[in-house]
């Protein structure tokens, strides 16, 4: 989230949109109702069936799963050609005036530099202007046809209300409707919140559509205001900090990223990322990068980290290619994995396409599995009937199952979705052996420790050196790691500007990240959550939930990243001269007398620059501003353009008819095989989208026996007009097939999914909860991503979860 | 409402003798009563975050046994915590099941290992655990670390071998997690944001 659960009630319109808040978050919704309740705010929701959300909306629109792009472009055109934008805003804060390169083009759907073989761009185009200063050359009088703005204007004038009604199915009206009330917002004392999950994020061009989410509330000025924000609501309780500590494939913590096979020399590594100002004045707080990588790998290699060595910076892995989870499973599918280690996840269940994700699993040599519960995913070679009907004795996976803790026998740190780090205490002892995850962790790599130092073998260095100075070296304490990935300093951290005065003694907790340094006398294990344990203690753990404002930042309540900050981008709440641009809801603003900016929040500015110096808002961003235009950043363009579902229920892409390369997210990644596993919509002609219920949690409550109880069958949501034509009624037994494998559960008859008119014909949903598995308390049923397709988003590979297609009969 | 016989006689030692309250027709069972003690008065409270979505509520854990270092405390109660600011006390369905979660009976409780074609799981040692596993993996990363690339390009990296994380586990649980598979050179390394 770019703001934070409580400030939500700040909003004085809500939309939600790609997520099911009321039902997948009740909670957090709360904040909903107290801004409708306090405020008189008010609710959209968009959404291809009628939610529990929608049903407390003050205004619901059906969308087809999947088009949602077109419909956020259609809104873009209504605030463009209507003229419903905070000009300010977006003069001073955006890409607007910025001048975009000559050789850029977008013709019939594909941008320059597509090679179709590859499906892949060369990006090259896609870029600014530049002078002869070095700095992107702007038009602020906004009438260049190359500056953003009018490119902007004219891709978008393609989406008229007719073309989103035709590719969405909503009608016209109801889209108009939208239009009108989000508008409203345009004002500067007006603020809309959108509220978003994977119902965005799980699409082959899922990136995308949260982008044109953004896009619609920077030209609202909506973004770095209470009550506004791009706000995702992350899928677990600590999804945002395992990101955040860049648990991924090419992370490392604090969204550094690994480098590249050609990326040999460290210097180069560095002044990559360590981006230049691109407008003048500009902070572009990347520039940084030397001091965030080295002081990590301080934290990570101590002494081993020279610079000499250019801090093991050859002890990292280099990426040849992405290797996410489908890819891996691919590679595994082709026999090239060996190995693989499940900890708290269930693979079998969560991805996409059971049969080559089963498939693949039984081609490992080794499977390692560390869990509190019984996974569906640990027992993938055992017979369990129609559910998993597999031979174990063909299976030749060794399988090791190892229990561990939960969140009532540890002691530790989550990050909610509002960024905010808490700790948590352990309440009582696990259960017979299991032991708590660091335990597990050290166990094995004490072990492979001793095997390297024995017999050495492939590349010892970095396991033998890794830095390890815990009290009980084989169970490294919560305290002691959460210290570690804080900071410290190795050496006197001294003031810049005074270089008689020490910042921060040897061996004392960092305040926070401006104190990292890249000599090596700092180590921080994550830049990003630097300063949550200082000296002044875990501040992860304080407890003071006063709100002396009213606006509910409650900055003494556990410890927001970055700097304890609240609401990213607040600069951006004030105009030029540092006033807010709605007194009423003041993030912070400039205190010429104090000479800094003060507020109910941390500033996200350097806070003794008076607004005279033009840093603007969008400091990690070289421009200092926000961008429409993504440069070279997304694989599949600059500015968002709809494509269709990889499995999708009409002939062609209705905004580019005649072009088969533009009918699909051309960039997007299918592996060989599976092109022919996709189904097609003469065989299978309903639209499937797949989510969760509000009495369960993905697949771990149907281990709980009062969910269980709550929730006790597999089921599947089917409009009323599909299930008159096939002679389904409710409680009747239906079987959902995709060009991947079936399901059978209950049917529930509903009026909450409607048949839409796209392209001129009905369109059916067919509505699948995911939470069902052979395992667990609840009936056994089958598990959901059976029907998935394995395809993910062009920039995530996030799998297409909530776009694809079935056929559905009466069993 | 019942009072044993022997609180029944300490209430009376400071006032009318027994026998004579007994006289008068006031006998324990039916004369003196006292409220059911709370039930949460003598367990420990904890607080906590839920492990389920992340709008991230608090939560208070209430548990029997003093955390005395031979005492294996019982979960006995979960509740919102109302002095959180987001949640204010209000749990979901999900949140307000979490006590189920801790008991299931499907909690795994011991080391297992299935052998290659085996139908059933087998307990094992934490320490065998480990060395198996630590043993497989060895052999596999020696096989197969690409220290250069087919250019001569040092790369050093580990793809023959996975690893998939916990977005439920803690800060501190994936952080390690982190450094330690890096310093065996994996990328083929996930979480849930993912999915």
């Amino acid at each position: 989230m770019t703001n934070h659960w409580v400030d939500i009630k700040n909003a004085d319109l809500i939309l939600i949109m790609g997520g099911n808040a009321a039902e997948a978050h009740p909670c957090g919704f709360k904040w909903v109702t107290e801004a409708k309740a306090h405020r008189n705010a008010k609710l959209i929701v968009v959404d291809p069936r009628f939610t529990r959300s929608a049903a407390v909306a003050d205004y619901y629109a059906p969308i087809r799963a999947g088009s949602d792009i077109a419909f956020l472009g259609g809104l873009i055109n209504y605030l463009l050609s209507n003229d419903k934008i905070h000009h300010e805003y977006v003069k001073n804060y955006t890409d607007f005036s910025f001048l975009v390169k000559d050789e850029y083009k977008f013709e019939n759907g594909i941008y320059s530099g597509y090679d179709a073989e590859k499906r892949k761009y060369d990006k090259s185009t896609w870029g600014y202007q530049i002078g002869k200063d070095g700095f992107v050359v702007t038009d602020p009088t906004l009438k260049n046809p190359r500056c953003v703005y009018q490119l902007m204007k004219a891709h978008y004038s393609r989406y008229t209300p007719e073309m989103v009604s035709d590719i969405c199915g909503t009608p016209k009206d109801a889209f108009l409707k939208i239009c009108e009330m989000i508008a409203e917002t345009s004002k500067a004392d007006k603020t809309m919140t959108i509220m978003y999950a994977l119902g965005w994020t799980q699409h082959s061009q899922g990136s995308q559509m949260i982008r044109t989410g953004a896009m619609v509330q920077l030209l609202l000025g909506n973004i770095g205001v209470a009550g506004g924000g791009m706000n995702a609501l992350r899928g677990h309780s600590n999804i945002q900090g395992l990101t955040d500590l860049g648990l991924l494939s090419n992370l490392l913590p604090g969204y550094m990223t690994l480098p590249g096979d050609a990326e040999q020399d460290y210097k180069t590594y560095i002044e990559r990322r360590a981006f230049k100002p691109l407008r003048p004045g500009q902070m572009s707080y990347w520039q940084n990068y030397g001091k965030f990588f080295v002081s990590n790998m301080k934290a990570w290699y101590g002494d081993a980290a020279t610079k000499e060595n250019n801090w093991c910076y050859d002890w990292l892995p280099k990426l040849d290619k992405g290797y996410d989870i489908l890819q891996v499973f691919e590679n595994m599918n082709n026999g090239q994995v060996n190995g693989y280690v499940c900890q708290g996840f269930n693979p079998l269940a969560s991805a996409p396409c059971k049969v080559k994700i089963s498939g693949s699993l039984a081609k490992l040599k080794y499977l390692v599995i560390i869990d509190p519960l019984t996974t569906e995913t640990s027992e993938f070679w055992q017979n369990h009937g129609e559910y998993n009907d597999v031979d174990p004795s063909k299976i030749q996976t060794e399988v090791f199952r190892l229990p561990s803790t939960c969140f009532a026998e540890e002691d530790g740190s989550l990050v909610s979705s509002s960024r905010v780090l808490q700790w948590h205490w352990k309440a009582t002892e696990p259960p017979a052996e299991a032991k708590a995850d660091p335990e597990i962790i050290a166990g094995i790599f004490f072990k492979l420790k001793e095997m390297y130092k024995k017999d050495s073998g492939a590349f010892p260095d970095p396991i033998l050196n890794l830095n390890w100075k815990h009290r009980q070296p084989n169970a490294p304490s919560p305290e002691e790691l959460a210290k570690e990935f804080s900071g410290k300093a190795l050496k006197d951290v001294i003031d810049p500007k005074d270089k008689t005065k020490v910042l921060v003694k040897a061996g004392e907790q960092l305040n926070g990240f401006a104190e990292l340094r890249d000599d090596g006398s700092t180590s921080c294990g994550c830049w990003i959550f630097a300063g949550s344990w200082s000296e002044k203690g875990n501040l992860m753990a304080r407890r003071d939930n006063s709100d002396p404002f009213g606006l509910g930042q409650t900055l003494n309540w556990a410890y927001a990243w970055p700097a304890n900050r609240r609401i990213l981008y607040n600069r951006a709440s004030c105009d030029l001269t540092g006033k807010p641009y709605d007194p009423k809801r003041k993030v912070i603003a400039w205190d010429a007398a104090a000479s800094k900016w003060t507020g109910s929040d941390i500033p996200d500015i350097k806070a003794d620059s008076p607004p005279e110096e033009g840093i603007n808002p969008f400091i990690m961003n070289p421009e200092g501003v926000a961008r429409f235009f993504a440069i070279d950043k997304m694989a599949e363009g600059p500015f968002p353009e709809h494509y269709e579902p990889m499995e999708s229920p009409i002939a062609n892409n209705p905004m580019h008819p005649d072009n088969p390369l533009a009918r699909y997210n051309p960039a997007a990644r299918v592996f060989k095989g599976d092109w022919e596993t996709f189904g097609k919509a003469d065989k299978f002609p309903y639209v499937a989208t797949t989510y969760r219920l509000t009495e369960h949690f993905h697949f771990w409550t149907k281990h709980s026996k009062v969910n269980a109880i709550m929730q006790p069958e597999q089921f599947v949501e089917i409009g009323e007009d599909l299930a008159k034509q096939k002679g389904i009624k409710a409680g009747d037994h239906v079987r959902v097939r995709s060009n991947r494998g079936f399901i059978i559960a209950a049917a529930v008859v509903t009026k909450r999914l409607k048949t839409l008119t796209v392209s001129g014909k009905p369109v059916h949903t067919v509505g699948i909860p995911i939470h069902w598995g052979f395992m667990g308390l609840a009936k056994n049923g089958y598990i959901t991503n059976t029907l998935t397709p394995f395809v993910g988003d062009a920039n995530t590979q996030t799998p297409e979860f909530k776009a694809f297609l079935v056929d559905v009969e009466k069993v | 409402m019942q009072v044993t016989r022997r609180q029944f006689f300490k209430v009376c030692a400071g006032g009318l003798g027994a026998s004579s309250m007994a006289m008068l027709g006031f006998s324990p069972n039916d004369a003196l009563a006292e409220a059911r003690e709370f039930k949460l008065t003598r367990t420990t409270e904890t607080r906590n975050t839920c492990p389920y979505c992340s709008v991230g509520c608090g939560v208070l854990i209430y548990s029997l046994g003093d955390k005395a270092k031979n005492v294996h405390g019982k979960v006995t109660h979960i509740e919102g915590d109302p002095d959180h600011p987001v949640n204010r006390g209000t749990l979901c369905p999900k949140g307000a099941g979490l006590l189920d979660f801790v008991h299931s009976p499907n909690r795994l409780k011991y080391p297992e290992y299935r052998a290659a074609g085996s139908k059933e799981w087998t307990r094992i040692s934490w320490d065998d655990a480990f060395t198996r596993i630590a043993k497989l993996m060895k052999e596999d990363r020696d096989k197969n670390f690409i220290a250069k690339n087919k250019d001569g390009a040092t790369v050093n990296r580990w793809v023959s071998t996975g690893f998939l994380a916990a977005s439920a586990s803690s800060n501190e649980s994936g952080y390690l997690t982190h450094k330690v598979v890096r310093s065996l050179g994996m990328l083929a390394f996930d979480n849930q944001a993912r999915v």
